[in-house]
């Protein structure tokens, strides 16, 4: 079994990562009843006897006797860790894992990068080779982060190259928050373009989501519960955006509900590596399946279904539903359409009471409105959880690597522009040292080849497929 | 003789489990239909075949298993020691932390060499332990990264290390869509490693099975492990004990060896396929009676218009008559095509089965010109009847079943390696765009010489 050490960097990363770690105890709560430290919660947790003071504390089987986070929390401001350490979770996570400073990066991606990140350079070494040391075999680091702002975008992208050169065998999953059109930080158009390009060559997996989405999806849920029609109570450990539960009875902060979504994609992400199933994937298939050309590594994510009802009246159609639904636009996580773009390539995480029958006839009955890329018409990976998330039967997480991220690219870059044409608050990025404009414009040249190579695949979509003449063979 | 599997990768060892609990509950079972002393004779026969000395009673599978995660070795092993008939030994498996990624080329590059020597360390003393030894049989899937890529690096070292043995690949084909996305790389590199170390490579379909579990068998939700019973159930009527000959006084010591001297005359023609009748549920078995001549119709039948269940068989296809001009070479598109084959073996467990007939599977017409009849057809007939049926027929066929299948798989990797997709996960561990260029070049020409039967 493998472990997995979540990085969260800044405000927006440390505020999901919180939210994650209190639904993943809950997880592990429901699953394991007898208390013992199994292989499943040893991917993200240590079990530590807090008796022991230094390095000594780690138990490997046995009883649980302290759970310990297997993450590293960076922030330049103290405001949002302090407030997860005094918080109910405080006793998850090791104080000696986290950096943090007074000042902030002042959404300035320069500041994080270029400041923050040689300040901070060796400090950020030493906490992933510990974390590192403390696992027995590390597959995957999950960072956290938003685009927009300084600390999360600007060092948070800053550790990445750290990670790759460090650990080049353990995989770099980022899960990074979008800024939307609406986004109140004036150069988060800046910020994200500089950030981009990092993830390009950095990263082995992006998975974008944006707030605009994540808010959807709660005024559709909110919709539904407050709807009072007959039957229509929901179950409220079921809804995937609330943490009842779980430790975390404080009063509710508003973007609670989203970064539960977020947390839940990870849980749903990573369950099929933790736990059993009929047909397992575990997370280094999802890049090896999903990437088919190095730089092609952004996935659009849908989790369904978003709540369960409590009326047990109500047919279980929901399992089909559940699929329709993943392909729908309104359960994406990005502001995305992919019924109507082009598949490169299609996961379907799949936990629960549900089989292989069920899987293939959903694939066979959604497969003809679905567009795929000519050399991979069959692009499906599948996985059969039988462990189910909490408060669920079943549930489904599709990744799609799909020419639909293409407009919210191309719509950073014609912000970006807006602000560069102008100079607009360049001064603030250039006056950092090691930061001139080439920055700017291989950051813009990047993100254009990459839009590129969408639309070349798009170009692609409408045409018939043709087979290609074989090897022929002299007998 | 005994036979020693190897059980690689998830769906190895999902199946082996499978495999292992249908041939002792087959051997305990007791609706033998025969004698008392020719059931014993029987349960002996399986136990040496397939299991060892028994501790506290209870028999050890002779198996070592081999995954990269420890997930499924662990439900394995507990689901066999939990059925307290039989379980696997103590030290018979190998695991490791991380899985294969579904990658051919980190599961033979990367895993196989690092953990060679361990691997066959464990082999060997599955191997000592057996007093008189027929060869391997190794269980995987092609479509993966350790059952395809550790299982063809196993493979070659068993053939380096124990030329003189045998060994029979089960492989799983993978459902024709929707399993892995490389399970097309995956394939092709497999089968054209395996094609060169292995003697015999026994193919099942999922997509064949699927339609078996959902037509015959009326599952309504199907589940791998109804997948995986119907297989097991399929190896088991091959595998099982059978008599020599006619009339013959024990069972067949060398069953590896039968198989492969029967069905693989020569080694361009490995691919060997598995049709068995009757398939019902439990509760339709209770109401329906057989005849050896109904029985053994349908399975003449499915062998020449290549159908893969008894039900929705062509009855159309007919083999050619003679005194025509011969056919034409094979049209992979042709719906009516005829099923030539290389050798047939057909088994035959139940009641009255020494009345069964089967010379219509000796007709000229089925084979291929350059084998006989006579030596491209055998017949092992048992009275001990199989796993409930009272009577049951399975054909193990070398034919060209598989030339669709097979053609179809190496046309669509064909297609994704001219775009390169996802070509750069395998060069990072050391499998080259030429390793896939001869992979090609081998399958085409198996596809070829079966084609031009």
């Amino acid at each position: 079994m493998t472990q997995s050490v979540v990085v969260q960097v800044g405000q927006c990363g440390n505020q999901i990562g919180c939210c994650f770690w209190d639904l993943a105890l809950r997880e592990h709560a429901a699953v394991n009843q007898k208390g013992i430290y199994d292989e499943a919660i040893s991917s993200f947790f240590r079990n530590v006897d807090t008796r022991v003071v230094g390095d000594g504390g780690s138990i490997s089987k046995g009883k649980i006797c302290s759970l310990k986070a297997r993450a590293v929390l960076i922030d330049m401001e103290e405001g949002v860790v302090n407030e997860i350490l005094q918080g109910p979770l405080r006793d998850v996570f090791d104080t000696k894992q986290l950096i943090t400073d007074i000042s902030g990066s002042g959404n300035n991606w320069a500041v994080g990068h270029k400041v923050f990140g040689s300040l901070y350079q060796d400090q950020i070494l030493e906490k992933f080779r510990k974390s590192a040391e403390h696992c027995d075999c590390l597959q995957c680091f999950f960072i956290i982060h938003s685009m927009g702002g300084g600390t999360g975008s600007g060092l948070g992208t800053f550790l990445l190259k750290v990670l790759e050169d460090e650990f080049p065998e353990v995989y770099r999953f980022v899960t990074s928050i979008y800024p939307s059109g609406e986004d109140d930080v004036i150069t988060s158009p800046y910020n994200s373009i500089l950030a981009m390009k990092e993830l390009n060559e950095h990263a082995d997996c992006v998975l974008p989501i944006d707030n605009q989405s994540l808010f959807d999806i709660i005024s559709k849920i909110d919709l539904m519960v407050n709807s009072g029609k007959l039957g229509t109570t929901v179950k409220p450990k079921s809804l995937v955006t609330s943490s009842s539960g779980a430790l975390k009875k404080r009063h509710k902060k508003p973007f609670d509900a989203m970064n539960n979504i977020v947390a839940n994609l990870l849980l749903n992400l990573t369950s099929s590596a933790r736990f059993e199933g009929s047909l397992n994937m575990d997370l280094n298939e999802i890049s090896m399946n999903l990437v088919p050309f190095p730089q092609l590594h952004y996935l659009v994510s849908s989790l369904t279904p978003l709540y369960t009802l409590t009326d047990v009246n109500i047919p279980p159609r929901r399992l089909d539903q559940m699929f329709s639904d993943a392909f729908s636009k309104d359960h994406q996580l990005l502001r995305a359409d992919p019924k109507h773009s082009l598949y490169l390539a299609c996961a379907l995480m799949v936990r629960g009471n549900v089989q292989i029958s069920d899987l293939r006839r959903n694939i066979e009955r959604l497969k003809p409105s679905l567009q795929f890329v000519s050399w991979n018409q069959e692009g499906w990976k599948t996985s059969l959880c039988s462990v189910p998330p909490v408060g669920h039967s079943h549930s489904l997480l599709a990744l799609a690597n799909n020419t639909c991220v293409k407009p919210t690219f191309m719509e950073l870059k014609e912000r970006f522009m807006r602000l560069y044409k102008k100079k607009a608050h360049l001064h603030h990025y250039l006056q950092v040292e090691g930061m001139e404009e080439s920055c700017f414009t291989e950051a813009v040249s990047s993100l254009s080849a990459l839009i590129q190579e969408y639309d070349q695949l798009d170009a692609t979509k409408n045409m018939p497929v043709q087979d290609l003449p074989r090897l022929s063979i002299a007998m | 003789m005994s036979i020693v599997t190897v059980q690689l990768g998830q769906c190895g060892n999902q199946i082996g489990f499978e495999v292992f609990d249908a041939l002792l509950s087959d051997s305990h079972s007791s609706q033998g239909l025969c004698s008392m002393r020719e059931n014993e004779a029987y349960q002996a026969s399986c136990k040496e075949r397939f299991f060892s000395e028994e501790e506290n009673g209870v028999p050890i599978a002779r198996a070592v298993l081999v995954d990269m995660e420890p997930k499924v070795i662990n439900q394995t092993l507990s689901k066999a020691a939990q059925s307290g008939q039989w379980k696997y030994g103590q030290h018979a498996c190998f695991c490791q932390k991380q899985g294969s990624g579904n990658n051919w080329a980190y599961g033979y590059s990367v895993h196989g060499p690092r953990h060679e020597e361990s691997i066959m360390n464990i082999i060997r003393k599955e191997v000592e332990k057996c007093d008189s030894f027929s060869g391997f049989f190794i269980i995987m899937s092609m479509a993966g990264g350790t059952g395809s890529g550790l299982g063809a690096f196993v493979t070659q070292n068993l053939e380096d290390q124990y030329s003189n043995s045998l060994k029979m690949n089960q492989i799983i084909w993978p459902y024709g869509t929707g399993e892995v996305i490389v399970q097309n790389y995956n394939s092709i590199l497999t089968l054209s490693h395996l094609y060169r170390s292995s003697d015999a490579l026994l193919l099942h379909e999922n997509d064949a099975i699927h339609k078996i579990c959902a037509k015959l068998m009326n599952i309504k939700q199907i589940s791998f492990s109804d997948i995986n019973q119907v297989l097991a159930h399929q190896l088991g009527s091959v595998f099982q004990p059978t008599y020599s000959a006619e009339s013959s006084f024990h069972y067949r010591r060398n069953p590896l060896g039968d198989l492969m001297e029967h069905l693989v005359p020569h080694p361009e023609f490995k691919m060997l396929s598995v049709r068995n009748i009757p398939h019902m549920s439990e509760n339709s078995l209770a109401y329906t009676t057989f005849t050896w001549a109904g029985l053994l119709k349908h399975l003449r039948q499915m062998l020449i218009s290549n159908a893969k269940m008894e039900e929705g068989i062509d009855r159309h296809v007919r083999p050619p008559l003679s005194g025509l001009p011969p056919r034409s070479k094979m049209s992979l598109n042709k719906d009516l095509h005829f099923n030539t084959s290389i050798a047939n073996l057909v088994i035959l467990r139940g009641k009255d089965v020494q009345s069964a007939d089967v010379e219509g599977f000796k007709d000229p017409a089925l084979y291929t010109s350059w084998l006989k009849p006579v030596n491209a057809f055998n017949v092992w007939k048992t009275q001990r009847a199989f796993s409930k049926y009272e009577k049951s027929a399975v054909l193990v066929s070398n034919s060209q079943f598989l030339v669709k299948p097979l053609d179809m798989i190496v046309g669509k990797a064909w297609n994704m390696f001219a775009s390169k997709a996802y070509i750069h996960q395998y060069t990072k561990f050391g499998i080259e765009e030429e390793d896939f260029l001869d992979s090609f070049t081998s399958l085409e020409q198996v596809v070829a010489s079966y084609c031009n039967l």
